[in-house]
C-alpha cells in the first residue's frame, strides 16, 4: 500500500495496481450504520485529489460483524417535515449516482450483513462479491419500516437482477444469504473469506461484460405491459398489508409502473416518496417498533451469561419446544419427560423445525444432536440453566422444584415457564428462592419471539439478567415483567378475547367479529385466535385470571368446553374446522355489525394496558407497547396500545370509554391509570 | 475372597458403563438409522448420566465392520458428534465379527500401559445399510465411457454394453462370504454341525431357547439400564430388541429352508443369528479417572485372548480363544460364574461346547492334555444371544462385555467369560471380574 487516506469513519489505501481500498469502521459503533455523518464523510472520500485516476475502487468494511447495517434509522425520527427528508435523501442519490458512473470499475466487499442503504451503496456499484457465511444476509428490509429504499434501491436493483425478482425482495423485506444472491445476479461472486480481496481484485483486473436480464423482466418491464404487472403485485401484497395500514409497498408498486423506463425521473420521485412515507403514521410507528426491538434485545445485553447446557422438564408442547429452540441455538439440550411418547412427539415437531428453517441435511443433523432425550432425568446435575414445563398445577410445580432443586449445581438458574402462578408460591418451596425466574413462552414457541422474563419477589435481579441473557441467546426477545397475575401479554389479551365471546354469544357472527379486529390491524381474528389456542386454556387462564381481575369468562366459553369443543385441536370451536382450517359461515347480506364492535374489543384490551402501566407490570409505556406488539401481533403500524391511545386523543378515548360503561357496566370502567396519560389535570 | 486374577500387564482397567441402543432387525430397506446415528444415539445418553465432561476422555476406539461410505473413521464421527470436541482423538478398528471386542481390547491397552486414562469405546454396525455396489465389469466400461473421445467412439462403447453389467453386488452377502475359502458363514456352521453330530432339532431347540430367554430379560426389566430407548427423526421410538419372536414354537421353526446349503443343509434363518442394526458403548478407566470423578466400578477387564483357526470352521474361533483364555489364567470351567458365547449359529455354539468335550478334539486342536469339560447351559446366554438379540457384527463384541458384567453385577458373581467367532477363522475372548466394595 503506497499511501492512506485516513478520516474519522473511513480509511483510504491505494495500492500498487492503483486500486483505491476504502475500508468503513464507524468510530463508536458495534455495527457500520450510514448514518449522515458517515456519508458526509464518504463524499470526501470520493472528492480527495488522487496522483492520477486510480484502476478501480473497493468499498469494504472493517467491522467484523458486517459490511453496512443500512441507513441510521434514529436519524429518520429527527426529521421535521418532509422538504428536509427529501433533500437529504436526494443528496445521498447524487452521491451513489457518482460512484455508478466512476469512469473505472467498483467492487463492494460484503460479509455479514448488508441491509438497506448499505446494499443500496453497494448496487451503485459496478460488482459486488460476497463472503460465502451463512451469517452473509442481504436485502432491503426497508418496507418493514413503513417506508421503501430510498438511496436509488428500487431504481438499480430491478435492473440488476430483474424486476420479479426484485419486486419480490423489496416488497417482503426478507434478506438472502450468499449463495441466494449470486443465483439471482445480486452479487456477482462468492468466495470464502480467505478469497474475498482476491475475487474484488480480479474482478477490477479483468472486468466482466454486464450481465443479461431474463427476457420475463425485460417484457413485463416494457411500458404497455407495467401497469399489468402492477396490478398483480398489488393484488399480492394486499393478501398481506391492507394499503390504508401499510402504504408503502403500494407507494413502490405505483414508482416502478410509472417511471421504470426513465431512471433518473425515478430516483427523484423516489427520495419524493419516501420523504413522504417517512413523515406519515405508519412508517414512525414501525420505525419505532424497530427501536423498541433494539431496546429489548439490548435488555439482553445486561449479562455476560453464556450458557452451554439447557435442561427442560416436561416434553409438551410447550417444553419440547422450548427444548427445540434451544437445540437449534447451538446449546445442549437434555429433555427430560417420564413419557417416552412426548418425547418422540417433540422430536418430531423439533425436526420439522430444523428441517424448514436450516434445510441442510448436516446442519439439521447437528442440531438434532444437540437435543438429547432424557428420560431419567441425568441432565439436572450439569444443567446451567433449567427451565420446568410441566402440567400447568400448583401442587405439581411445587412438588418437582422441591425433587429437583437439591441436584441442580450451585451456579444454575431455576426458570419456571408458569404462565399464571405467581412466581413467590412456586418459590416457596424451595430452600434458594432467589435464583427461580419466570421465562413464559408464547405458543408456537419459534415464531413467537417475545419471552415475559418474570422477575419474582425473591428473585436475585442477576438471575433476572441471566434468564435475559439466554432468551438473547436463542435469539428472542426478552421482556422483563413484574410477577402478577397474568403477567402483561396474556392480561392485556384476555379482556380482548372475552369480550368478543360476549359479542359473539349476543349473535354477532365470528366472521364479522374477526374481520373488525383484522381491519383494526390485528394479525387474526379474537374468535379465531381463542380456537387456535384452545378454548379449555383460554377458560383456564380466564378463571385464574377471574380472581385477582375484574375478569368474567362467558358462559358460553364454558358450554363450548363442555361440549368438548375446544378449538381446532378438537375439531370445532366457534368454527368447525376442516383440514386445520376453520369453516366461517357466510354472513346474510343485510346484516350490519353494531357500531362499537371494534371499539368494544379494542378499548378492553387498552383499558388492561393502561391499568398495567400503572400498576408497573413493565417499567415504562415503551416498554409495554413492545410487549403488547411483539406478544399479541397488536397492529405493529398503531405502535402499540399507550401509542395508539395517544395518538388518537386521550380524551376522546376516554370518552367513548365511559359512554360503553353506561351501557355495557363496569367492565368498561376506565382504570385510574387513564388520570397519568392525560396530559393536564385529572379529568375523572 | 482370592487375590485378584492377573490383569494386563501394568495398571487395573476398570468398567465404569456401558449403553447401547436397541437392536433392530433389518428389513430389507436401510432401517431408520445410519451407523453413526446409532453410536450417537447410544453414547448420548450414556455421557448425559457421567459426572465428567464428553471432552474430559482421553479418547474414542469404535469398533465396525462396513461403516457407510461417508462415515470413514466413524470412531471420530461419532465423537464430534457426541460432543465430545475438536480435540478428542478417536480411531476405529475391523476385526470383523469381534471389531467390537478389539475395541475394548484396544481401550484396554492403552489404560493398562497409562496412555489413556478414561476412554469411550465400542462397536456399532447398521447391516440394513450395507452398500449395493456395481458389477467390476460395469465400473471398467463407464471408465471406458468417460475417456472415449467423438460421436463414433461413444457408440462403440455403448455398444458394448450388456445387462448383466447392471446387475447389483450385495456388499453384505459379500462381507458375509469367506473369500479365501469360498464359503459362505452359514455353511462353515453347517461344517461344524456336521463334524459334530449336531442335528436340526438340537438347533432349533437352541434357537427356542434364545428367544425364550431375551422374552423373559425383557419382560422383567433386566436389561433396563443396558438398552437406551432411542428415537428417530420422525419421532418413532424404538425401545427393545425388535428381533424377538414370541410367537415361535419349534413347529415353526422346523418348517423353515435352509438358507446357505440349499437344499439338504441344517442351518436356516430361525437358527441363526439376525441381520441387525445396533451399537454398544462400554466407559473404561483407569485408577486415576476413578479416583479424579469418583467414579462406580462395575468391573475389571482381566485379560482378552485371541486365537485362529481353519477359515472354513471359523465358528470353533470361541473354543480356541476361551482355552488359551483360561489356560494363561490358570482358570477351569467351574471358576467362571457366567458364559456369553456370541450366538452367530445355534450349530456353531454348540460345536463349541461339544469341542470342548472331546478330549480328541482338545488334545489335537487345542493341545490339551484332555478334554476342557462341559459348560452348563443355565449359566450361557442367561438372557438370550445374537439368535433372538440380533448380531450387528461390529456391535456384538461390546455388548457381550456389558451384558455379561450387567448379569455378574445382578448376581452378586464374580467371574465371567465373553467370548465370539469371527468370520475369516478367528476367535477373541474376554475375562472380567465384576468389582466387589472392599476390592482393589
Amino acid at each position: 500500500m503506497s499511501e492512506s487516506i485516513d478520516s474519522k469513519h473511513w480509511r483510504a489505501q491505494i495500492d500498487p495496481d492503483g486500486i483505491v481500498w476504502l475500508h468503513l469502521n464507524v468510530s463508536d459503533a458495534s455495527a457500520n450504520v450510514l448514518s449522515s455523518a458517515v456519508l458526509a464523510e464518504l463524499e470526501q472520500q470520493l472528492a480527495a485529489p488522487r496522483a492520477g485516476p486510480p484502476r478501480g475502487l473497493v468499498i469494504l468494511s472493517d467491522k467484523p460483524n458486517g459490511f453496512m447495517a443500512g441507513a441510521d434509522v434514529k436519524e429518520f425520527t429527527t426529521f421535521t417535515d418532509s422538504t428536509q427528508a427529501y433533500t437529504q435523501i436526494r443528496r445521498v442519490q447524487t452521491m451513489f449516482d457518482q460512484i455508478e458512473h466512476l469512469p473505472y470499475p467498483s467492487v463492494s466487499l460484503i460479509h455479514g450483513f448488508c441491509l438497506g442503504g448499505g446494499l443500496e451503496l453497494a448496487l451503485a456499484c459496478t460488482y459486488r462479491v460476497a463472503q460465502d457465511d451463512p451469517r452473509t444476509r442481504i436485502g432491503l428490509p426497508e418496507v418493514r419500516l413503513g417506508i421503501h429504499p430510498g438511496f436509488g434501491g428500487s431504481v438499480r436493483l430491478p435492473r440488476r437482477v430483474g424486476m420479479f425478482a426484485a419486486m419480490d425482495l423489496m416488497l417482503s423485506g426478507r434478506t438472502l444469504d450468499a449463495r441466494a444472491a449470486k443465483k439471482i445476479g445480486l452479487v456477482d461472486q462468492v468466495a470464502p473469506a480467505r478469497y474475498l480481496q482476491r475475487a474484488a481484485r480480479a474482478l477490477i483486473l479483468t472486468p466482466p461484460g454486464p450481465r443479461r436480464l431474463a427476457l420475463r423482466d425485460t417484457a413485463a418491464t416494457w411500458r404497455p405491459i407495467r401497469p399489468w404487472v402492477g396490478r398483480i403485485l398489488r393484488q399480492k401484497v394486499s393478501r398481506h398489508a391492507p394499503r390504508t395500514h401499510y402504504p408503502a409497498p403500494y407507494a413502490l408498486i405505483d414508482l416502478w409502473v410509472r417511471d421504470a423506463n426513465n431512471p433518473q425521473r425515478m430516483l427523484d420521485k423516489e427520495a419524493a416518496s419516501v420523504s413522504r412515507l417517512i413523515m406519515g403514521p405508519t412508517a414512525r410507528n414501525l420505525i419505532r417498533v424497530f427501536l423498541l426491538q433494539e431496546r429489548l434485545k439490548s435488555l439482553g445485553r445486561t449479562s455476560d451469561f453464556s450458557p452451554q447446557h439447557i435442561h427442560v422438564i416436561g416434553a409438551g408442547v410447550m417444553g419440547g419446544d422450548i427444548a427445540a429452540l434451544c437445540a437449534m441455538s447451538g446449546l445442549r439440550v437434555t429433555l427430560q419427560d417420564p413419557a417416552p411418547d412426548h418425547i418422540g412427539a417433540s422430536l418430531q415437531r423439533a425436526y420439522a423445525l430444523f428441517q424448514k428453517r436450516l434445510k441442510l441435511p448436516r446442519l439439521v443433523r447437528a442440531v438434532g444432536d444437540n437435543l438429547i432425550p432424557d428420560i431419567a432425568g441425568n441432565g439436572l446435575r450439569q444443567a446451567d440453566v433449567v427451565i420446568e414445563a410441566v402440567f400447568e398445577d400448583i401442587a405439581v410445580k411445587q412438588k418437582l422444584l422441591r425433587d429437583i432443586e437439591p441436584q441442580l449445581k450451585s451456579q444454575a438458574v431455576l426458570a419456571s415457564n408458569t404462565s399464571s402462578i405467581p412466581l413467590d408460591v412456586l418459590g416457596a418451596a424451595l430452600a434458594r428462592p432467589e435464583r427461580l425466574v419466570g421465562l413464559h413462552f408464547f405458543n408456537p414457541v419459534a415464531k413467537m419471539q417475545l419471552v415475559e422474563v418474570v422477575d419474582g419477589p425473591a428473585t436475585d435481579p442477576a438471575i433476572a439478567r441471566r434468564a435475559c441473557a439466554l432468551v438473547r441467546h436463542i435469539d428472542h426477545l426478552p421482556l422483563p415483567v413484574k410477577n402478577s397475575p397474568g403477567f402483561l401479554v396474556n392480561r392485556v389479551l384476555m379482556p380482548y378475547l372475552l369480550e368478543a365471546v360476549t359479542l359473539e354469544s349476543e349473535g354477532v357472527p365470528g366472521r364479522v367479529i374477526d374481520q373488525a379486529a383484522v381491519d383494526f390491524g390485528m394479525p387474526m381474528g379474537p374468535i379465531e385466535l381463542g380456537d387456535t389456542v384452545g378454548l379449555d386454556i383460554c377458560l383456564s387462564v380466564a378463571d385464574i385470571l377471574s380472581r385477582r381481575l375484574s375478569l368474567t369468562a362467558p358462559p358460553r366459553l364454558r358450554e363450548l368446553c363442555e361440549a368438548g369443543h375446544l378449538g381446532r385441536k378438537s375439531g370445532r370451536g366457534f368454527y368447525p374446522y376442516r383440514d386445520g382450517k376453520p369453516v366461517k359461515p357466510p354472513v346474510g347480506k343485510g346484516y350490519t355489525p353494531p357500531q362499537d364492535l371494534t371499539e368494544r374489543m379494542i378499548l378492553r384490551m387498552v383499558n388492561e394496558a393502561v391499568a398495567c402501566l400503572r400498576q408497573g407490570v413493565v417499567a415504562d409505556a415503551d416498554l409495554l407497547d413492545a410487549g403488547v406488539i411483539f406478544g399479541t401481533g397488536f397492529a405493529p403500524f398503531r405502535g402499540g396500545p399507550i401509542r395508539y391511545v395517544q395518538e388518537t386523543g386521550i380524551a376522546g378515548m376516554l370518552e367513548t370509554m365511559q359512554k360503553l360503561q353506561r351501557s355495557y357496566g363496569e367492565r368498561f370502567a376506565p382504570d385510574p391509570g387513564w388520570e397519568a396519560l392525560l396530559p393536564r389535570g385529572p379529568q375523572l | 475372597m482370592t487375590q485378584p486374577t492377573r490383569s494386563f500387564n501394568g495398571r487395573t482397567v476398570y468398567i465404569i458403563d456401558g449403553a447401547r441402543t436397541p437392536f433392530l432387525k433389518a428389513r430389507n430397506t436401510p432401517g431408520p438409522f445410519s451407523a453413526a446415528d446409532l453410536a450417537v444415539a447410544a453414547g448420548r445418553p450414556l455421557l448425559a448420566r457421567q459426572p465428567f465432561a464428553p471432552g474430559a476422555l482421553d479418547e474414542v476406539i469404535l469398533g465396525c465392520v462396513m461403516p457407510g461410505p461417508d462415515e470413514a473413521n466413524i470412531a471420530r464421527i461419532a465423537a464430534l458428534r457426541l460432543g465430545c470436541g475438536h480435540q478428542m482423538p478417536a480411531w476405529t478398528v475391523q476385526r470383523n465379527c469381534a471389531s467390537g471386542m478389539q475395541a475394548l481390547d484396544c481401550a484396554a491397552q492403552n489404560i493398562a500401559c497409562g496412555r489413556s486414562d478414561l476412554v469411550l469405546c465400542g462397536g456399532v454396525e447398521s447391516m440394513s445399510h450395507a452398500p449395493l455396489l456395481l458389477d467390476p465389469k460395469l465400473v471398467t466400461w463407464l471408465g471406458g465411457w468417460t475417456a472415449a473421445r467423438g460421436i463414433a467412439e461413444r457408440l462403440k462403447t455403448l455398444g458394448r454394453l450388456r445387462p448383466a453389467h447392471f446387475k447389483p453386488v450385495i456388499g453384505l452377502l459379500r462381507g458375509l462370504t469367506d473369500p479365501v475359502v469360498g464359503l459362505s458363514m452359514g455353511q462353515t456352521a453347517e461344517i461344524l454341525a456336521h463334524r459334530f453330530q449336531i442335528n436340526r432339532a438340537q438347533m432349533d431347540a437352541f434357537a427356542l431357547e434364545s428367544h425364550r430367554r431375551l422374552a423373559s430379560a425383557q419382560d422383567q426389566d433386566r436389561l433396563e439400564g443396558e438398552v437406551e430407548t432411542i428415537y428417530d427423526p420422525h419421532g418413532n421410538r424404538y425401545a427393545s430388541d425388535d428381533g424377538l419372536r414370541r410367537d415361535t414354537d419349534a413347529e415353526k421353526l422346523a418348517r423353515l429352508k435352509p438358507v446357505f446349503d440349499r437344499p439338504f443343509g441344517d442351518v436356516t434363518p430361525g437358527n441363526s443369528a439376525q441381520i441387525t442394526d445396533g451399537a454398544a458403548w462400554l466407559i473404561l478407566a483407569g485408577e486415576e479417572a476413578v479416583r479424579r470423578y469418583q467414579l462406580p466400578r462395575l468391573g475389571r477387564i482381566v485379560d482378552v485372548a485371541w486365537a485362529a483357526l481353519d477359515p472354513a470352521q471359523m465358528g470353533l474361533g470361541p473354543a480356541h480363544a476361551m482355552a488359551s483364555l483360561l489356560t494363561r489364567n490358570q482358570l477351569q470351567i467351574r471358576d467362571i460364574d457366567y458364559w456369553e458365547i456370541n450366538e452367530a449359529f445355534a450349530a456353531q455354539v454348540l460345536a463349541c461346547l461339544a469341542a470342548w468335550q472331546d478330549g480328541d478334539y482338545c488334545r489335537s486342536a487345542l493341545g490339551l492334555d484332555g478334554p476342557m469339560g462341559e459348560i452348563d447351559q443355565a449359566r450361557l446366554n442367561v438372557d438370550g444371544g445374537a439368535i433372538s438379540i440380533g448380531h450387528p457384527v461390529g456391535a456384538s463384541g461390546a455388548r457381550l462385555g456389558l451384558h455379561l458384567l450387567r448379569v455378574l453385577q445382578r448376581s452378586g458373581a464374580r467371574r465371567g467369560v465373553a467370548s465370539l467367532c469371527i468370520g475369516g477363522g478367528q476367535g477373541g475372548a474376554m475375562l472380567v471380574e465384576r468389582h466387589a466394595e472392599g476390592m482393589p
